[in-house]
């Protein structure tokens, strides 16, 4: 029967159930703010996501261009091919000839404004890629061929419609005598466009069309791999010792708030650290990576340490007891089951300090890995600069032609911290074990 | 020291021998003056309600209690006439013959195998792997687990049921041959049956061991213990033959708990 404890404030319905929401008071209210929490959360992630994918649209879409490439198909008269035989394959004179194979092509430049315009529609190694493709294919006869040159990033920017025509005909730097020249190539089939490996295989250059993240890329990779071995095993052995053994006392709790208070130092401050010490006082050679792999391991170690140290508190007193009791030592204790249990919440913290230290720009510009490097680093020594640092470094390109560029650098490095935190998750997945 | 070391001797039969024992957590008394005998090859059951100290007690005599923070033990305990505080003691040696067993069972994150021979590892109990293969089959014959596991060794130890934990807890606890071990409520997480077989068990093993056990249930200490020691507010209220104290308790703290009134 109804319950007289519960006083409905609505009398009940007759036909409605006595389990039904209205037939305890302030039900349907509790159940209206529940509603609206979960509606607030909804709202709040649909949002999140909302901004995470008109970020990566709009770079997606500004940097889709870096990882294409323009090329022009140029034939090579016989003419000029009976020149090159002339003067044997290694050693003709490929800048004037590459020039001469431009003017065949368009006989009716002249004057000297005119045949410069032309001659910029190719890229600055133009005459490297003449002299490359001909030794490959290592004529015997004066057989006309036809040679793939990398049009100029101006071309380029115009191919892909980055650049708009103006009303004089002009578009971007290309003045209107050039487009014409571009569009009478397009006309005959001799532009081409094809996946920009350059991008990937090349590091710095000046011109943009040849610029690539080889040398940046390599350089992050010197650096985080410096880093990791020195912030991974610096900061779980100091995290190890603080938690496990250090005494507790005034002492050492001082040096957990600072430990604390280190973390949320801003980045730069340890660029200065770095600058002084590693550079200033240990006089290590500027702008390597060993020297911004030391101070960005400074940069990590708080994070390593607090993460490592929550993990190693997470661990049960039980498994300690177990080890105590069948007359383990302290050190057999800590490494043989509280460390093993501990190590994946370690990872995925080195993880997190990995994934931050590799998009750290502030430190690495004090100790000059700011610096235009056209080689890629083949050691640790060797200046570099890091995908971060790169981009920045094309942001404040003046050419336009780098602004592809330094979204598709962009999207390396988003794709480069994804494979980090994919890395992360099967790692745990793999260490992870229950107790 | 000299003269405690001969009295004892001539009692063979005591094994640990605690005298004045007190422990007191950060200058809070958890125990006092407490003064009992552990007889050798039998199963002496602690019992008293919550809170009463039984089980720190049970936690000085392999030390067990060193690794909490400002915890202090006053008095001597010994075993086998040694008295186990004595700054010459390593606690590692001494839990090495005073082994124990937890409340809930807590095998460590390994196969069943590695969770018994973790024990005669680190005390370097086997040269040869078929020794060590040999331990830790005898080890599970004498836990009464061997049948239920033999074909599965390589599995780990956490995918067994709580009262097969518990027994392979124990069987981590005889692999490295102690000669005491120390039980805090080792049923208490078991289920009924799994709790007659684990009975059943130290029965059977305390032929060779000595066994301290705590216990909550009063009907487990009749059971399976030939000495009770009843434990009230920190105090040791009465020792003696576990029949004498269900029957003819001297104490009327003893009596009331044993019946039931207070606890």
């Amino acid at each position: 029967m109804y319950n007289p404890m519960y006083k409905s404030e609505k009398k009940p319905d007759n036909t409605a159930s006595k389990l039904s929401t209205g037939s305890l008071p302030g039900v349907a209210k509790r159940h209206r703010s529940e509603r609206m929490f979960k509606a607030t959360g909804l709202i709040a992630i649909a949002g999140g996501l909302l901004f995470l994918l008109f970020v990566l649209v709009s770079i997606g879409i500004s940097g889709i261009g870096a990882f294409k490439k323009t090329y022009i198909n140029l034939p090579v008269p016989s003419t000029i091919m009976q020149q090159v035989l002339d003067s044997g394959i290694d050693d003709a004179d490929y800048y004037s000839l590459n020039r001469k194979a431009l003017r065949e092509r368009f006989p009716d430049i002249s004057g000297r404004r005119d045949k410069r315009a032309l001659y910029r529609l190719v890229s600055a190694i133009a005459e490297f890629e003449m002299k490359d493709q001909v030794v490959e294919l290592a004529p015997t006869t004066n057989a006309p061929i036809t040679i793939k040159f990398t049009a100029s990033d101006d071309v380029d920017m115009y191919i892909k419609g980055t650049v708009d025509v103006a009303e004089s005909g002009a578009a971007g730097r290309l003045n209107a005598k050039q487009v014409d020249l571009v569009n009478t190539l397009k006309q005959a089939g001799a532009i081409e466009v094809g996946f920009n490996w350059g991008f990937f295989t090349n590091s710095d250059s000046r011109d943009p069309e040849l610029a690539g993240i080889k040398g940046a890329f390599m350089g992050s990779l010197f650096t985080l791999l410096v880093c990791l071995v020195l912030s991974f095993v610096v900061g779980v052995m100091s995290a190890i010792y603080l938690e496990e053994f250090a005494r507790k006392n005034k002492f050492t709790s001082f040096i957990e708030v600072n430990i604390n208070n280190l973390a949320a130092v801003p980045s730069i401050v340890y660029g200065l650290l770095g600058l002084a010490i590693f550079l200033g006082f240990f006089g290590m050679p500027r702008s390597a990576s060993l020297v911004g792999g030391l101070t960005l391991a400074l940069m990590t170690l708080p994070t390593i340490i607090i993460a490592s140290r929550i993990s190693l508190q997470s661990v049960p007193l039980s498994i300690r007891e177990a080890a105590y009791g069948l007359g383990a030592t302290q050190v057999q204790m800590v490494f043989h089951h509280v460390f093993p249990l501990a190590l994946p919440g370690m990872l995925t913290g080195t993880i997190i300090g990995m994934a931050r230290a590799l998009g750290e720009t502030a430190p690495l510009l004090m100790i000059g890995m700011v610096a235009f490097i056209a080689d890629a680093p083949s050691n640790i020594m060797d200046p570099a600069t890091t995908l971060p640092v790169q981009v920045y470094l094309w942001a404040d390109s003046p050419e336009r032609a780098f602004m592809e560029k330094t979204s598709g650098a962009i999207l390396v490095l988003i794709a480069t911290l994804i494979a980090f935190n994919l890395v992360a998750v099967v790692l745990r997945k793999k260490f992870e074990k229950r107790w | 020291m000299q003269n405690e070391t001969e009295k004892s001797t001539e009692k063979t039969a005591i094994k640990i021998q605690a005298k004045n024992v007190g422990v007191s957590y950060s200058g809070m008394v958890a125990l006092k003056d407490v003064q009992i005998d552990i007889t050798e090859r039998k199963v002496t059951a602690l019992i008293g309600p919550s809170g009463c100290g039984k089980t720190t007690f049970l936690r000085t005599m392999n030390r067990m209690n060193d690794i909490i923070e400002g915890c202090e033990v006053t008095g001597e305990i010994l075993l086998d006439g040694e008295d186990i505080y004595d700054t010459q003691v390593d606690p590692v040696v001494l839990r090495r013959r005073v082994g124990m067993v937890f409340q809930k069972p807590n095998p460590f994150p390994k196969s069943i195998f590695d969770n018994v021979a973790y024990g005669p590892k680190i005390h370097g109990l086997a040269d040869k792997k078929d020794e060590l293969e040999y331990i830790v089959e005898k080890s599970l014959k004498r836990a009464g687990l061997f049948d239920e596991v033999k074909d599965r060794l390589n599995a780990p130890g956490t995918s067994l049921s709580g009262g097969q934990q518990q027994r392979l807890c124990i069987a981590r606890a005889i692999a490295v041959s102690p000669e005491v071990i120390l039980m805090d409520e080792p049923c208490s997480a078991l289920d009924p049956i799994a709790t007659a077989r684990i009975e059943e068990l130290i029965d059977e093993i305390k032929e060779r061991y000595t066994i301290v056990m705590v216990t909550h249930s009063m009907q487990q200490a009749a059971r399976v213990s030939q000495q009770t020691a009843f434990f009230h507010l920190g105090e040791l209220v009465e020792q003696g033959e576990t029949e004498t104290i269900f029957t003819n308790p001297r104490d009327p703290r003893t009596e009331a708990y044993v019946t039931g009134r207070i606890g």
